[in-house]
């Protein structure tokens, strides 16, 4: 029952990065397509748990002194993976999210769940936790690429979606586009959270 | 190769840095930290001084540390791992050094120096200088003009947001929903810059 609670409540109840404003550079950067933002999600949904389980199996072994150190040490090797791997077998993809897949390493999102759970949980829970969390900052990121996509492109995960002669607006897909929006979004779960403006 | 550059070359450069490509605007690199202490002028500006002082410092590190370790032994694909641990290392030693050389400036940069660790400014313009295969000068230049522009950025958005606190929003739009649309807004006005270096 707790397993179920530490996985759900990456879903909504601390949803990144709206409940916990953690991670926003990526939010913002890679939003440009759904497409984009659902890879970066994923990337990260990986490096998390992983590194999760890692920090939580050594939570005994690690010194408190040096958790720091060894936490990002940790989650440096399991970004250099996902690096690797992309590179390899997802060019395009690499190429698109550029400079975001090194800055997985200071996703504020993996050294938080590090330090402030898997540090102090069984393996399991963290698991969950980092799955969880994962994939609810997946969810936000496929949301925020994909308002950009339609409003800024016309398309859906490239598919297009209005006629031909919807006129895009370009302003969605620049950076500006992705601040406003977050923003937006932000006040749109405040509004949801308390059931009333 | 490079060509030779021109003085007016960096100047472009320089500019493009601060205006056109504005890291934190325009790149979306240091967005945590950019929102956390932008809420008072104190915290920015000291933020803005750390971020000048270890963003140039890491810059030229880093890149001396590619081109004559990483390269030569044929381990660029560690990068990652090397560049976060000399960040890591370099902030822990500039806190030291200042804290018993500079106490003054030790007070004045306080809590923002560790923090820096984790603000991806740092290593993304690390990375950038790789990436672009920037020589060593262009490298020291390109550093501390991005950083300067990270510190334009801050302390002019800090300047209205303190304005903001003051002004009446609708509830469910307080603190971080409306900082983000004000960000989208001057990001909006800095785009105004786009096209000035060609």
């Amino acid at each position: 029952m707790s397993l179920w609670k530490d996985f759900s409540k990456g879903l909504w109840k601390d949803i990144a990065p709206f409940r916990i404003v953690l991670g926003l550079c990526p939010t913002l950067a890679v939003t440009t397509a759904a497409d984009n933002g659902l890879a970066m999600g994923l990337a990260t949904t990986f490096v998390l748990t992983c590194s999760n389980i890692l920090v939580s199996a050594l939570r005994n072994i690690i010194p408190r002194r040096v958790r720091i150190a060894s936490y990002v040490l940790i989650i440096a090797t399991f970004t250099v993976m996902v690096e690797l791997v992309m590179q390899a077998y997802f060019y395009p993809l690499y190429m698109i999210l550029g400079i975001f897949i090194p800055l997985i390493v200071v996703n504020c999102i993996i050294l938080g769940r590090a330090e402030a759970f898997a540090s102090k949980r069984p393996v399991l829970n963290s698991i969950a936790d980092g799955v969880g969390i994962g994939l609810g900052f997946s969810m936000s990121l496929t949301v925020l690429g994909a308002i950009r996509e339609i409003l800024g492109a016309g398309t859906l995960f490239g598919y297009a979606i209005f006629g031909p002669d919807f006129s895009p607006m370009t302003f969605m897909v620049k950076p500006p586009g992705a601040f406003v929006w977050l923003g937006l979004l932000l006040g749109v779960m405040n509004i949801i959270k308390r059931g009333r403006v | 190769m490079h060509e030779a550059w021109t003085f007016s070359d960096y100047i472009l450069l320089v500019i493009g840095a601060i205006f056109v490509n504005n890291i934190l605007l325009a790149q979306f690199l240091g967005n945590c930290p950019f929102l956390g202490v932008s809420r008072k002028m104190e915290t920015a500006t000291g933020m803005a001084m750390a971020v000048i002082f270890v963003m140039t410092l890491a810059g030229i590190i880093t890149w001396i540390v590619q081109t004559y370790v990483l390269v030569p032994l044929r381990l660029e694909y560690l990068q990652t791992i090397f560049f976060i641990l000399i960040i890591a290392a370099l902030v822990q030693l500039v806190e030291m050094f200042l804290q018993k050389s500079f106490p003054a400036l030790y007070q004045a940069l306080g809590i923002f120096l560790p923090l820096i660790t984790t603000n991806c400014a740092v290593l993304g313009v690390a990375v950038i200088n790789i990436r672009e295969e920037l020589t060593f000068l262009q490298t020291v230049v390109y550093s501390f003009a991005s950083a300067v522009g990270y510190g334009f950025a801050l302390i002019l958005f800090t300047g209205i947001r303190e304005q903001l606190e003051v002004s009446g929003i609708p509830d469910f739009m307080k603190g971080t929903a409306i900082g983000l649309v004000t960000a989208g807004l001057l990001s909006l006005a800095f785009f105004g810059f786009a096209g000035m270096v060609g």
